[in-house]
């Protein structure tokens, strides 16, 4: 479905150029749930937005669903990136419009009537549980309801993909598991292939069934989610395992933590 | 109050002229300067580095332009002015010849104050709306001058007040106008209670000016409930 082949981005800053990604390759499938692991800085956002291109890769091609789209301009470029919804940590929601307004937005965007556009935006807002803030500004919603919203706003124009960039880095553990929840449920009820960015094992486990470890702009490997955090082969997968492991072993048995709990 | 009657019998209409002169003067200047204001602004934000369409070269150049129309003051505008002034309403006198220089004078104050309010929309919104297919004629619309609206109320509003000052100076050169008026019957002809007439009345628009700015931008607002 998605196929990143040979994949390289260098910036050419005032202090140098700059490798974001080195020769990634990469192949995503239909249905999977595919996340993009690493540390800050690694790639991991440059290479999702040469998904839909936000990113223009300096070599390399995206191919999706067979057709090369590196070279894409103008229209083609639209119409691609219509088709793939993407949500952001930050949810950059239009903080000016409503809920409704904001659902509605990429349909605006393809000249979809009025009233068509509000009716599939209803539509989408049930979906994520938000039926009744249709009228709400984002400024009055919680942040577990705004990324409800832009999820909402990413599935207006049916994607068969949703790109999810550290969708739930600013959000608590709860409403990170119920947002994870229904990226789940959008993913096996609507068939809809999710690639999450995310720099946490934790929420890789919870949602993927793919990830792949990027280290300094390279593919240090990728495979079943289970496979690569049980047994990772690469140095890279391996400190951050290690990383998560340590973490988990002071919450349980850091002696501040203990005296805390008695 | 048998003073404030006659002073109204004697002042009231050349008041009530120069109260209109001034008004239409600074709003029909301010329509121009939008009219052309905007476009820059939003020319300065786009071809900006790191902008939708980086373009060193015409950023440099029509950042220039805007400073160099900064530049001069405008007394020397309205002078430098009247030939192309002649030139485009056929006179250098009055109120529609007044409208030029001011225009012109507002033109890249304008530019630089919408420029300031577009580059205060989160790049992230530019960004989500590009991820979703959007032009650049529909980024610019639906999500630079939408989400900045207020900002560019209160915008208008510094730009309104700014040159109803700069009108003032125009009636020097005939335009009419409370600065006219204030000039010729309160400083030429020691007519204290004229010079104070128009001063009040000078505060009471630019008061009335910056509520009904300030009473919009709160209403278009939508961040902070």
């Amino acid at each position: 479905m998605i196929h990143l082949k040979n994949l390289s981005k260098t910036y050419e800053g005032r202090s140098g150029t700059h490798d974001a990604l080195r020769d990634v390759t990469l192949h995503i499938e239909r249905g999977d749930v595919f996340g993009i692991i690493g540390q800050s800085g690694a790639g991991k956002s440059t290479l999702v937005r040469c998904i839909n291109l936000l990113e223009r890769p300096t070599s390399g091609s995206v191919v999706i669903d067979g057709v090369d789209v590196t070279v894409y301009e103008g229209k083609d470029l639209r119409v691609l990136r219509s088709k793939i919804g993407m949500i952001f940590q930050g949810f950059s929601l239009f903080q000016q419009r409503d809920v409704l307004g904001n659902v509605t937005f990429p349909l605006e965007l393809r000249g979809v009537s009025k009233a068509d556009a509000r009716a599939r935006a209803r539509d989408l807002l049930s979906l994520v549980g938000l039926a009744d803030k249709a009228d709400f500004y984002p400024s009055q919603l919680s942040g577990g309801q705004q990324q409800r919203v832009a999820i909402a706003r990413a599935l207006a124009n049916d994607p068969k993909i949703l790109l999810c960039d550290e969708a739930t880095s600013a959000l608590d553990t709860l409403t990170t598991h119920a947002i994870l929840g229904l990226l789940r449920d959008i993913n096996e009820q609507l068939g809809v292939t999710v690639v999450v960015i995310t720099h946490s094992l934790s929420v890789a486990r919870q949602v993927c069934n793919k990830v792949a470890v990027v280290d300094r702009g390279r593919l240090a490997e990728a495979g079943f989610v289970e496979d690569v955090l049980a047994a990772p082969r690469s140095e890279a997968a391996r400190l951050l395992v290690e990383a998560d492991g340590v973490i988990g072993f002071r919450h349980a048995d850091s002696p501040v933590i203990a005296k805390k709990a008695v | 109050m048998e003073s404030i009657a006659s002073f109204l019998d004697q002042y009231g209409a050349l008041m009530a002229q120069g109260t209109v002169d001034s008004v239409v003067m600074t709003a029909l200047s301010t329509a121009f300067a939008y009219a052309l204001g905007i476009p820059l602004g939003v020319l300065l934000v786009l071809t900006a580095p790191g902008g939708l369409h980086p373009h060193r070269v015409l950023n440099a150049v029509v950042g220039w332009l805007v400073n160099i129309g900064r530049s001069i003051p405008f007394i020397i505008l309205i002078v430098f002015m009247i030939p192309a002034t002649r030139a485009i309403v056929g006179t250098s006198l009055g109120v529609a010849a007044a409208i030029v220089p001011l225009s012109a004078a507002a033109v890249p104050f304008v530019a630089r104050m919408v420029e300031q309010s577009l580059s205060e929309v989160d790049e992230g919104l530019v960004e989500a709306a590009s991820s979703f297919g959007a032009s650049t004629a529909q980024t610019v619309f639906k999500v630079l001058l939408a989400e900045s609206a207020p900002s560019l109320i209160r915008g208008l509003s510094i730009t309104f007040i700014t040159l109803f000052g700069f009108v003032a100076m125009a009636g020097t050169v005939g335009a009419g106008g409370l600065g006219d008026i204030a000039i010729r019957y309160g400083y030429q002809r020691y007519q204290d209670d004229v010079m104070i007439a128009a001063i009040v009345l000078c505060i009471v628009i630019v008061q009335l000016a910056q509520s009904l700015a300030s009473a919009a931008a709160r209403r278009t607002d939508h961040r902070l409930r």
